[in-house]
């Protein structure tokens, strides 16, 4: 297979800056990994080096950490609690502001600035949710102008896994760990060379910039492999063949009571979700009350107020709660959007404090005694 | 693009006591470009904004017929509720919407009305009550069955009255904490089915009121023969963007301010009177 130079290149991982700098040079602000606080933030990105060179991250259920390996390795680190959300459904978006007038009051839309924003290091599971997730602000009844003007200048570079972690799933649930859409460019680091193909129009303009060396077959055969073997190594898998019908006969069943003992609904889970799109508007008023801002915050189904009617609640249990989270996520999402609100990145899993796992927790749910057919752990000492 | 979000003033022209908590609140749009675009349908919601406070959705009472004018009749029962119940004739609140799914009027044409409501249930089928009779030749009859907990509690008096002389209509009421006073049905709204005729396959039921009363009611109207698919409920959840955008109004796979707050019984029966949904 010839591959065109225009769409695809490699670029020696020593240079990468070379990319970097042709960002800034077209005015984005850079958006990659950085390592804060014993794990990966984003962060804004000036010089290769502000990226994770030679650290990893390792996760299991409730647990996080991040190893240096001493190596070379640019892009080691998977991920971190965060997603791409942030970017274009911001956690704190003052929406309106309101001031008093002649005519009781006159609103003001605050549209954010558009900014041009590359972000480089994302995952094929933070496109997925990317996918959804505008699939929901842009695509539904009504279109979400400051999510929309958020998406519009975010140039995005993927990053093709080629390590799993212990708490992926994007396999099974057929969203990763090969970028397939949704990237301007995409990277797979093998050994010491980025193979770099081009997603979109944009991509390719940038690409032709680089005067990059022409990709090799050879090269992009080992980065294929490299990515399979990502795939074949991943032992958490979620079975959605049943959903969104199998999660609905099972409301009633024993397992929520037992995982309602378990979880703390502290929130972690929608935070760190790549698609979970609740929010609430907080009214602030100033002191002067002339003057009030409409801002929009991320809310969690998990909070005492998210089922709140005139006095009463109407999932006032944890249990209530954990089972409308999974059922909206797993199942009712399929019947909203077409298409089951879980990219499989595993995020619910390392983030719950008490280390619940949605595989385990759904595999329960699905068998008539609520026993799981075991963790990935329990299967390999059985 | 237009702003979903974007809120107009409105003044409050008229305040009418309802009952102890509760006003109706006649409200004009500020902004003439505004009121001229604005048409609902009734059963749809507006989002009523108080400057400094929030929002709250609230179901427009008012004749679809006189869209100049927008009625809310308002429980002061939260934050915003009991601040705007300070409110007076003059003053200005917030209006966002239409939004939502109103009641099937025109599927209705020709066939006989069962409206079933419940204490402050009645507001969102006054509008719809209000079109029936503008129309009256081109519906069959219409039968209003209307529950209160005590006779302080019930609503819109003159206009039950009202209705009660119009051709065709029955007007039955029930209250299950009556006093001396009370002349209607002593129980619950549901045992008034027993008093009315229904012609189950010419017969459309709109609902509307607290979920345990659709719960126990529905099964009675599908026993007297009235197919799921010619009932309508409307639906209460936490609602606050009124777009399906925020996630609280969630009843199964429907966000209720946007899919609902009507919905066709058979859609929902599934969810409803499920604990925790």
């Amino acid at each position: 297979m010839a591959i065109a130079s225009e769409t695809c290149g490699i670029l020696p991982s020593a240079h990468l800056q070379r990319l970097l700098d042709t960002l800034s040079a077209k005015g984005y602000r850079i958006v990659g990994p950085i390592v804060r606080d014993g794990s990966v933030v984003w962060d804004t990105v000036r010089s290769v080096s502000d990226l994770p060179i030679g650290w990893r991250d390792q996760q299991e259920p409730g647990r996080y950490r991040l190893e240096q390996t001493g190596s070379q390795e640019v892009f080691g680190v998977v991920h971190g609690a965060q997603s791409l959300k942030q970017f274009v459904f911001a956690p704190r978006e003052p929406l309106l502001q309101i001031e008093r007038s002649k005519d009781g009051f006159a609103t003001r839309p605050t549209l954010p600035q558009s900014e041009k924003v590359a972000i480089i290091g994302a995952r094929a599971c933070d496109l997925a949710g990317l996918t959804i997730q505008d699939r929901i602000f842009l695509n539904d009844a009504y279109r979400d102008p400051y999510y929309a003007s958020r998406r519009e200048g975010l140039f995005v570079i993927a990053v093709n896994c080629t390590r799993a972690l212990s708490t992926c799933f994007c396999a099974s649930m057929e969203t990763g760990p090969r970028a397939k859409h949704g990237f301007d460019l995409v990277l797979t680091e093998v050994d010491d060379s980025l193979l770099i193909e081009a997603g979109s129009e944009a991509g390719r303009d940038l690409l032709s910039n680089l005067c990059l060396s022409t990709g090799s077959e050879q090269l992009s055969a080992e980065a294929a492999r490299r990515i399979e073997a990502c795939a074949q190594s991943q032992v958490r898998r979620l079975d959605h063949s049943r959903l969104p019908q199998a999660l609905y006969d099972a409301h009633e069943h024993p397992r929520w009571d037992e995982l309602a003992g378990r979880c703390l609904a502290c929130t972690n889970c929608t935070m760190v979700c790549p698609t979970c799109f609740c929010h609430t508007v907080e009214e602030t008023p100033d002191l002067s009350h002339q003057q009030s801002t409409h801002t929009r915050l991320w809310d969690s189904c998990f909070t005492q107020e998210h089922g709140y009617i005139h006095g009463k609640n109407v999932r006032p249990t944890i249990k209530d709660r954990y089972r409308m989270w999974l059922t909206h996520k797993l199942a009712s999402w399929i019947d909203q959007f077409g298409t089951s609100g879980c990219v499989g990145c595993g995020r619910c899993i390392t983030w719950c404090p008490v280390g619940i796992d949605v595989t385990e927790e759904l595999s329960a749910l699905l068998t008539q005694d609520g026993r799981s057919s075991g963790t990935p752990q329990q299967m390999e000492s059985s | 693009m237009t702003n979903p979000y974007v809120i107009h003033p409105a003044t409050i022209i008229e305040k009418v006591w309802e009952a102890e908590d509760i006003n109706t609140y006649r409200l004009q749009l500020v902004d003439e470009r505004a009121r001229q675009q604005f048409r609902f349908k009734a059963g749809q919601f507006n989002m009523v904004y108080l400057f400094g406070v929030g929002e709250v959705a609230i179901s427009i009472v008012s004749d679809p017929d006189e869209p100049e004018f927008l009625n809310h009749t308002i429980r002061a029962v939260g934050r915003v509720t009991k601040a705007i119940a300070e409110l007076q004739p003059g003053d200005v609140l917030g209006i966002r919407g239409p939004f939502g799914q109103g009641w099937p009027l025109e599927e209705a044409r020709g066939r006989n009305v069962v409206i079933v409501t419940g204490g402050l249930g009645c507001a969102p089928v006054v509008g719809a009550i209000e079109y029936l009779f503008k129309r009256r030749e081109q519906y069959g009859s219409i039968k209003i069955l209307h529950g209160v907990k005590t006779p302080h509690d019930l609503l819109y008096r003159e206009r039950f009255d009202q209705w009660r002389r119009a051709p065709d209509t029955e007007v039955l009421l029930a209250s299950d904490q009556p006093d001396k006073t009370w002349n209607y049905h002593i129980g619950v709204v549901t045992e008034l089915f027993e008093e009315v005729a229904i012609d189950p396959m010419k017969s459309i039921a709109l609902m509307c009121g607290p979920e345990i009363m659709m719960r126990l009611g529905v099964p009675i109207l599908m026993r007297r023969g009235i197919p799921a698919s010619t009932i309508y409920v409307s639906l209460e959840r936490h609602m606050e963007c009124g777009i399906g955008l925020c996630g609280h109004c969630q009843m199964g796979p429907y966000f209720l301010c946007k899919d609902g707050p009507v919905m066709r019984y058979d859609r929902v029966a599934q969810w409803l009177g499920r604990t925790g949904v």
